[in-house]
């Protein structure tokens, strides 16, 4: 029986409850963890796939206006409101920026941190348990790193279902698909992340000149989401010399666990780099 | 035992409940009525029943038609539903021209402005177009004239469907709080990619949309929803501009139960969109709202009661001749036979006269011999007249009602222990305790 007081003054308690990315949770070291401890993948593993097509039964932001900022960049977002509010007359509020479709364990965000360190981003994904361990090691990675790594969070949610729900239009400058689920079956194919009606929503969210990453070492689909960036009119191939100047493409296969996985396994792997272009009127 | 009960139900069918949907011509020619599989149209103009014509070469509807739309200027009119049927008829001399089959059910139905296509939304949340077959020695071969998806809501239900009136935009609601409002393009055949905006803010199910018409270069989308709230938009930007809850006013009600379900049922723009007319899931009667175009603001004008047992499932608003329709049916209930497909209309005359009137003459509902064209349009439209019949009906389907949109649209909140229990025997979601 769990002692009434003890469970009052513990505040571990905290950071295992929903959507909560607060420094205090933070400094506390996530669970039974301490300070700075990266959490292990042991606890949190998960089964490889989830159903993108079932109901939700998380919360979901009403509108992009809903989303809690301050809850997952605490830094940008001070708590204290009356210090906010001076400096609204000439300082934008930061907007997320990138957006990892389906980060997994969340190893590109953390590649991506230090190398765009004004930028916020945010990574997406399905399962409860993997999502989980991400919060807990950027909350690690905040503690034992300070001042780095508050520009990342991670939130649990189906983004096939619910983008327009946390991104307004021409929010994102970078999205990232990176290996997602294969869904070999044609009768499956309609759970793909990258689809000719979900590039629509992705295109909506992105700026013009912002750029969709995509990576999968199943040759299948790496030619259906070329195929399907191709085909589609708000999207346009980003030139063979500045993919190879950019210094995200290099994180694509390397930072992930995905991609080490592949790497190590000596697999091959199939890009597809697209720029979201403006409709020219006709 | 919440759970229990939901499964219960749909069991014994009632989620597959269909409401009774009205239909206006424009030009105040004609008026639809569908229920279940059957489409019984009036001339107006005529004064008779109207017998509709199939030359399309394709089957009838067998199953509920969930979705009716008159073009813009009435020549053509468009019916869809559960048979996975989307037919186009002439209105003209009511001839089916064109029968598509879509692969799922199809849950709304619209006709672009230009009258040259015709789109429709299946279960799966995936908009189809179809090119209208300009029939003139059926030249159309059925192959070039394959309905091609030019959009989706990711695996949602598609619960309106309305052009605007500059022809431009497309907006569509679904189950999942969502409008999205997309540019209807030049060659609509290759798709429709870009999306114009989204309107959020329904905290449930989208139940209806209605766009404003035109005035000063602008116009303005209405959504009703299971938040028992109507919304009005700038869908261009996909803001927000005015909330009106109808729990405050339906409260009044003497008579309502605490239980009762307010969700908004279906909505019309009449009277040159000053006003609102709002059918509620178990409202006996219709609400009137004022809308407010230039302050852009929602405000309650008055409820018109009808008897208790009329709750209106659908409504239609004809200009010319200022009559809201209102109809109250439905079918695929439990035990209803198929001799039972009746339906009571309702009308609202004299509407324009009404608003701009003081409040001492309220408009009333029109009796049933006060009706145009009498007792011949109420045997259309209703199927029968002996009002004992009828009551019998009315009953069973105001037991459906009650809860029939929710088994649709809602999502199903299973309790934590019954999630719990479902996962058990996965390895990945062992509890901690």
């Amino acid at each position: 029986m769990p002692n009434p007081d003890e469970a009052g003054g513990e505040p571990d308690a905290a950071p295992r409850g929903l959507g909560q990315m607060t420094r205090t949770s933070g400094a506390n070291g996530g669970g039974q963890q301490g300070s700075g401890k990266l959490p292990r993948k042991r606890f949190y593993r998960a089964r490889a796939h989830s159903n993108p097509l079932s109901d939700s039964h998380f919360p979901i932001p009403i509108s992009p206006d809903d989303v809690d900022l301050s809850q997952h960049y605490p830094r940008y977002f001070p708590a204290d409101k009356g210090e906010h509010g001076d400096g609204d007359g000439d300082a934008e509020a930061p907007r997320i920026r990138f957006a990892d479709v389906g980060c997994g364990f969340g190893g590109l965000l953390v590649g991506l941190s230090p190398l765009f360190p004004d930028k916020l981003m945010i990574g997406m994904e399905l399962r409860d348990k993997v999502t989980e361990y991400v919060k807990e090691r950027v909350l690690a990675l905040r503690a034992s790193n300070p001042g780095q790594y508050d520009n990342i969070s991670v939130v649990r949610t189906n983004s096939m279902k619910y983008i327009p729900n946390y991104f307004g239009k021409a929010q994102l400058s970078k999205m990232f698909f990176l290996f997602p689920d294969p869904h070999f079956k044609e009768k499956n194919h309609r759970r793909r992340v990258i689809s000719m009606h979900l590039l629509d929503e992705y295109a909506y969210v992105m700026e013009a000149g912002g750029i969709i990453y995509t990576i999968t070492d199943v040759e299948e689909l790496g030619i259906w989401m070329r195929t399907c960036l191709e085909k589609h009119p708000l999207f346009g191939a980003v030139p063979e010399e500045e993919i190879k100047v950019d210094p995200v493409v290099k994180l694509l296969s390397s930072a992930t666990e995905e991609g080490q996985k592949v790497a190590r396994n000596g697999g091959q792997t199939f890009q597809a780099i697209f720029r979201r272009i403006s409709l020219q009127e006709e | 035992m919440e759970d229990a009960a939901v499964e219960e139900a749909e069991v014994s069918g009632a989620g597959e409940f269909a409401p009774a949907l009205v239909a206006a011509h424009p030009l105040g020619h004609s008026v639809a009525v569908a229920v279940g599989p059957e489409l019984r149209v009036f001339d107006l103009k005529g004064g008779c029943a109207v017998s509709l014509s199939d030359d399309s070469g394709g089957c009838s509807h067998s199953d509920a038609i969930r979705a009716i739309s008159f073009s813009v200027d009435g020549a053509l009119f468009a019916s869809a539903g559960d048979d996975k049927l989307v037919k186009i008829w002439k209105t003209d001399s009511w001839r089916c021209i064109q029968t598509i089959t879509s692969e799922k059910r199809v849950s709304a139905v619209a006709i672009s402005k230009d009258g040259l296509y015709v789109t429709f939304a299946d279960k799966f949340g995936v908009i189809w177009l179809v090119t209208v077959g300009e029939h003139g020695g059926g030249q159309v071969s059925s192959d070039d004239n394959k309905p091609v998806s030019i959009y989706g809501h990711y695996c949602s239900i598609i619960t309106s469907m309305k052009f605007s009136p500059d022809g431009r935009f497309i907006a569509t609601a679904d189950r999942d709080f969502k409008i999205r409002v997309t540019s209807f393009p030049k060659d609509p055949v290759k798709g429709a990619p870009q999306i114009q905006s989204f309107c959020l803010g329904h905290t449930e199910f989208v139940s209806s949309i209605a766009f404003t018409s035109l005035s000063g270069g602008s116009s303005f989308l209405l959504s009703g929803g299971g938040d028992s709230t109507v919304r009005l938009w700038d869908y261009i930007n996909g803001c927000l501009l005015d909330t009106y809850e109808v729990k405050d006013k339906v409260g009044e009600q003497p008579d309502e139960t605490e239980d009762s379900n307010l969700a908004i049922a279906d909505l019309c723009v009449t009277n040159d969109d000053s006003l609102v007319a709002v059918a509620i899931q178990s409202l006996n009667g219709i609400m009137l709202l004022a809308c407010d175009l230039v302050a852009k603001k929602l405000s309650f004008l008055k409820v018109i009661t009808t008897e208790k047992s009329y709750i209106p499932t659908s409504l239609a608003y004809s200009s010319s001749d200022d009559l809201l329709w209102t109809v109250m049916g439905a079918s695929n209930m439990p035990n209803q036979a198929a001799s039972q497909l009746l339906t009571r209309v309702r009308i609202i005359p004299r509407f324009q006269k009404d608003l701009s009137a003081s409040a001492d003459h309220d408009p009333a509902v029109l009796e049933d011999s006060e009706v145009p064209h009498g007792e011949k349009l109420l045997l259309a439209l209703q199927g029968s007249l002996d009002a004992s019949k009828q009551e019998e009906v009315l009953a069973a389907v105001l037991a459906a009602l009650r809860v029939s949109m929710h088994k649709m649209l809602v999502k199903k909140n299973y309790s934590e222990e019954r999630r719990e229990q479902r996962k058990r025997g996965r390895n990945d979601k062992k509890i901690k305790k």
